[in-house]
This record gives structure tokens, C-alpha cells and sequence, in this order.
């Protein structure tokens, strides 16, 4: 069986969610090894045994809180040395991507980065990988052992399978050539009350939205919904909204029951972000515009008065009940 | 301060994709530099307008990549490196990283500035194995950078803000579009441009040889299209349909 390590990537103590998603092919693929490091590992071990992992190897030292990327490689190389896995997973997430890299560096071999599905062929590994902003997926066979692969967070969906993972505590010392990229603050510039990864219902703007003063009726609409507000490329890089909304390759995958997006034209850069959402509606002025082409429902018409009208339509209906 | 810069030539964003029958990129398309690496161009150029110092555009690409380091030279940057090599075609982030480092290291930077992700891979790894070959440390998707000799504090986006983060040069850092906003090549700055030097190197040259590839690419398709559903104009009627839709998405 093969040997799967997943790295489990901690902020602050808390696992990050796409953790348990890769969890989830991981457990498929061979017998899985997890490595925690940093406050919350411990708990982490214990959440990620009920995800099917058979083994967690944890250290709980805060220099992997305080530095970045460098004290967790040489805690992954020291058990490298160890221990040959055949596959190593990372979330394709900004921390995860640091310590992957490096780590491949370290061991000399390449990896395969953001890829959105993996499995077993041949006794080896191929990956799907999304390509020029997603318009093109490639099939990649992995070479290297081991094979270090980054899933796309929403690439699969967590589940708990039940199941205790046997604790292990892994020695490592850092040295003081590894401490050297220190957080001294950390700051939350997100004010959504409904997390956008997690929201049931997304609702995202773009230029078609005329101006940041329009965003509050998308908010507005989110409310009633009781989901988040997300938005396009264009209008963060333009400076209306922060960052932590956009919606795309360069920002977060969304897999929601609904999404709906409002004056958004579609680019793939957007979409690769969006597109496995169950249900998607566009309003667009452009009928040509191309998230028309995959929207379930395409409405032609001027969002500024299509939305207030919806926001009330909502909560009417809401109310009836 | 020295400040080398990583810049790619990647497809134009606004023009259709063409792929040779080998997976690589038909490059005799529409080609520019990657609208990321414009931005850590500008970050580069206002470090050296506020520290002194020098810019150095390093590329690796095919011969005709020197017009992405043209545009950044014409943007200001100082000189250029191109790594070119037949035998680098299709190389994936290790093997691009390796030569890039090979011909950063001589340099002796104080900061390396790459873009997050290239538009084309989209990869994100080039930086972080970038760093690890020069033995520096990293921060990566910087929004804002401070440098007080030889201390750095970096703005790090984070999912829900952003995170400060301490560390001294020598250093890499990945910037994203946040950080600045490109400039304009000046006409006088287009013509300087012209008479900047960009020195060519070869694998040889870098005492490097293709290594093998991680990966091996099988196949590349068309991304899975989802089947349109149905486009109205908004007769008075839109917002009822939409409520249906809500409704039998069971989120109302």
C-alpha cells in the first residue's frame, strides 16, 4: 500500500479546511500519515483520525506559529530521512505552497502544483491540472519520488470516515538559520459574517456593478439569503473591495449550492474559481458575455434595479413562511 | 540596494491559446510579459528610486522572451539576463528554478522579487524553490514592502487580511497586483531601452543540464464546458424566475 503523507497546515490552531478535503482522496490513494506541527497539532491529530488518517506526527513547538515556511521543511525533511513516502500532499494554499516548494527543493525532485483531481493509475500518480486560467486541463503522470502534489482547496469534499490516528511525537530541532521570516501580526480585515468558503450561497460582483457604492446591495442580498458576497478580479485589483472576496484562480474556490454572479463577465480566471458551484445565475448586461454560456439561468438586464427588486422578492418570500 | 527581478513572457491574457503538439506553448502568438511581473518590476524600481541601487530583470524563455526584459527595461530596470537553452523547453518550476538561480546567485542580490504566479502556469512554485536554491528566506504574496537597511517588513496577504512579517536580506519575496501600480514606458525611456545590456546564457554557460521532469504531461484538453442553461431578458419577469431557481436550489 502506498505510503500518503498530508501535510496538515495549521493557522493560528485551526486546521485549514482544505486539510480534510484532501484527506478525503488521500485516504484512497495508500495508508495515510499525516504531520501536524505548531499549536493545535495535537487536536488536529485527533480531527484528522476521524478523516481516515492511520498515523499524525506532531510537535507543538511555536517556532512553526512564529516562522514562516523554513522550520517546517526541516521538520518534513527530518522525516523524510526517516521514512520514504511515495506521495506527499499540500493544500494549494499560500502557507502550504511555501513549505512545499522548499521542501522540493530540499529533496531535489519537482512536484505538481494546483491540481484539482488526483488518482491511482499504473502504480503511480496523475493529476489534472487547470491551465491558462483554467481553459485548458492538463493530464500530468508524476515521477518523482516522492511524488509532492498540491490540491486546489474544493478539489474534493471532506467527509469523515470515523477513526483514531496513532499520536507520534516528531523531534526536530530548528536552528537558528531556519527561523528567519517572523510573524509579528496578524490582521483581519474581513468583516463577512458568512464565510465565503463556506457560504451556501454566493453572491459576487464585478464591474458591471458600476462602483464600490453598488457593493452594499449585493450585501444586502447575501442577508436575506443567508450567504456571502465574493467578487471578480477586476474589481480587487481596481481597489473597490479587499482581496479576501475575490473568487478566481488567483483568489478562493467557492463551491456552493447557488452562486450568482452580477456584472461579471466570465473570464476563466474567474470561473475555474466557480464553476463546480451546483447552480449558477448571471446577470449581465452583455448577453454575449461568456459566464452566460454556463450559468444555469442568464438574465439580460441591468443589475442595479434587478437586485434591490430581488433582495425584497427574498424577503418576502422568507417571510410567508 | 541590488535588486534582481524575475520576469516572464507568458501568452497575451486577451488572445486565444495555441499548444504545439509537444504540450509547450505556440509562442509565434501574441506574447507579453506577465501582467504579475509588471508589478514586481514597479515594486523593484521604487525600492531603487527610494534606496539607490540597481534592477535586474532576469528571464528564462526563448530568444524572443529579451522583449519582455525590453519592457521592463523601458519601464527603468538597468540591465538584463536571459537564460535561453532549446534544451530548456518544457521545463517544468524545479528545472526553471535551478537555472534561474544559477544565474541570479552570481549576482549577489539583497532582494529577489518574483511575481506570486505566472498567468500561463499558474504553478506558484518557481519563488519558494527559488528561495530555498539561494538559501534565503521567503515571504511570499507581499502587498506592501518596508526596507530600513537591511530589515524588511512585508504585508502578506492572508484569506482574511493579511499578516506582518519580519526579515532581513538577503531575501525573496512574491508580490502581488496590490503592491503597485505599473508604470508607463516613457518614449525617452522606450529609446534607453534599446542600448541596455541583456546578456544571454546558455544551460552550459549556468554549468547546468536538463534534469527530468517531475511530470510528464499526457494530455491537455479544452476545460470541461458546463452546459448553458437558459438566458432571458429581463421583461419584469427576472426576478420571479430567479426566486424558482432559489427556490428549487431548496436556498429559500
Amino acid at each position: 500500500m502506498a505510503n500518503v503523507w498530508v501535510y496538515a497546515e495549521l493557522t493560528e490552531g485551526k486546521l485549514q479546511p482544505t486539510v480534510m478535503e484532501t484527506m478525503a482522496r488521500a485516504r484512497e490513494l495508500g495508508e495515510v500519515t499525516v504531520i501536524a506541527l505548531g499549536t493545535g497539532a495535537k487536536a488536529a491529530a485527533a480531527t484528522l483520525g476521524k478523516h481516515g488518517a492511520k498515523v499524525a506526527f506532531v510537535n507543538e513547538d511555536k517556532v512553526f506559529d512564529e516562522f514562516l515556511a523554513e522550520p517546517a521543511t526541516d521538520a518534513l525533511a527530518a522525516l523524510h530521512k526517516e521514512q520514504a513516502p511515495d506521495l506527499v500532499l499540500f493544500g494549494f494554499t499560500s502557507d502550504s505552497r511555501d513549505v512545499a516548494g522548499r521542501l522540493a527543493a530540499r529533496l531535489g525532485v519537482g512536484l505538481i502544483s494546483n491540481a484539482s483531481e488526483l488518482e491511482a493509475k499504473d502504480g503511480g500518480f496523475v493529476a489534472r491540472v487547470p491551465y491558462f486560467g483554467g481553459a485548458k486541463v492538463a493530464t500530468m503522470r508524476a515521477n518523482a519520488k516522492p511524488a509532492i502534489v498540491l490540491v486546489r482547496p474544493k478539489a474534493f469534499e471532506a467527509s469523515e470516515t470515523g477513526g483514531t490516528a496513532e499520536v507520534k511525537e516528531l523531534a526536530v530541532t530548528v536552528g537558528d538559520g531556519s527561523k528567519r521570516a517572523r510573524v509579528i501580526e496578524r490582521v483581519v480585515e474581513a468583516s463577512e459574517k458568512v464565510k465565503l468558503e463556506d457560504a451556501k450561497v454566493v453572491i459576487s460582483g464585478g464591474r458591471g456593478m458600476g462602483g464600490p457604492d453598488n457593493f452594499p446591495m449585493l450585501e444586502d442580498l447575501a442577508g436575506a439569503l443567508g450567504g456571502a458576497v465574493g467578487a471578480s478580479r477586476a474589481v480587487v485589483d481596481a481597489g473597490w473591495v479587499p482581496y479576501s472576496m475575490q473568487v478566481g484562480q488567483t483568489g478562493k474556490s467557492v463551491r456552493p449550492g447557488v452562486y450568482i454572479a452580477v456584472g461579471i463577465s466570465g473570464a476563466m480566471q474567474h470561473t475555474v474559481g466557480m464553476k463546480t458551484s451546483k447552480v449558477i445565475i448571471a446577470i449581465n448586461k452583455d448577453p454575449e458575455a461568456p459566464i452566460m454560456k454556463m450559468a444555469d439561468l442568464g438574465v439580460v438586464g441591468d443589475a442595479l434595479k434587478i437586485v434591490p427588486a430581488l433582495t425584497a422578492a427574498v424577503k418576502a418570500k422568507k417571510g410567508q413562511r | 540596494m541590488k535588486i534582481v527581478v524575475t520576469v516572464k513572457q507568458v501568452p497575451d491574457p486577451n488572445s486565444a491559446h495555441v499548444l504545439e503538439s509537444d504540450h509547450t506553448l505556440a509562442r509565434d502568438r501574441e506574447v507579453v510579459l506577465d501582467p504579475g511581473d509588471e508589478c514586481g518590476v514597479e515594486e523593484g524600481l521604487q525600492l531603487k528610486e527610494a534606496h539607490g541601487g540597481e534592477v535586474i530583470l532576469v528571464s528564462m524563455g526563448p530568444e524572443r522572451a529579451k522583449d519582455a526584459i525590453r519592457k521592463g527595461l523601458s519601464m527603468g530596470a538597468d540591465r538584463g539576463i536571459l537564460i535561453t537553452d532549446e534544451k530548456l523547453a518544457g521545463a517544468d518550476a524545479f528545472m526553471t528554478a535551478q537555472a534561474l538561480a544559477a544565474a541570479i546567485k552570481p549576482e549577489q542580490p539583497d532582494l529577489v522579487i518574483c511575481g506570486t504566479e505566472s498567468y500561463d502556469g499558474s504553478t506558484g512554485m518557481v519563488p519558494p524553490i527559488l528561495a530555498e536554491l539561494l538559501g534565503v528566506p521567503q515571504v511570499t504574496f507581499a502587498k506592501k514592502v518596508e526596507v530600513s537597511g537591511s530589515a524588511l517588513k512585508v504585508n502578506r496577504q492572508t484569506s482574511d487580511g493579511y499578516m506582518v512579517v519580519e526579515a532581513a536580506t538577503p531575501a525573496l519575496i512574491t508580490v502581488t497586483a496590490a503592491i503597485a501600480e505599473p508604470r508607463y514606458a516613457s518614449l525617452k525611456g522606450i529609446m534607453a531601452a534599446r542600448s541596455k545590456e541583456v546578456k544571454q546564457l546558455t544551460l552550459g554557460d549556468l554549468d547546468l543540464e536538463r534534469g527530468e521532469s517531475a511530470e510528464t504531461i499526457e494530455a491537455i484538453a479544452d476545460a470541461e464546458a458546463r452546459k448553458a442553461g437558459s438566458i432571458i431578458e429581463d421583461d419584469g419577469t427576472a426576478v420571479d424566475q430567479i426566486v424558482k431557481v432559489l427556490a428549487d436550489a431548496k436556498v429559500i
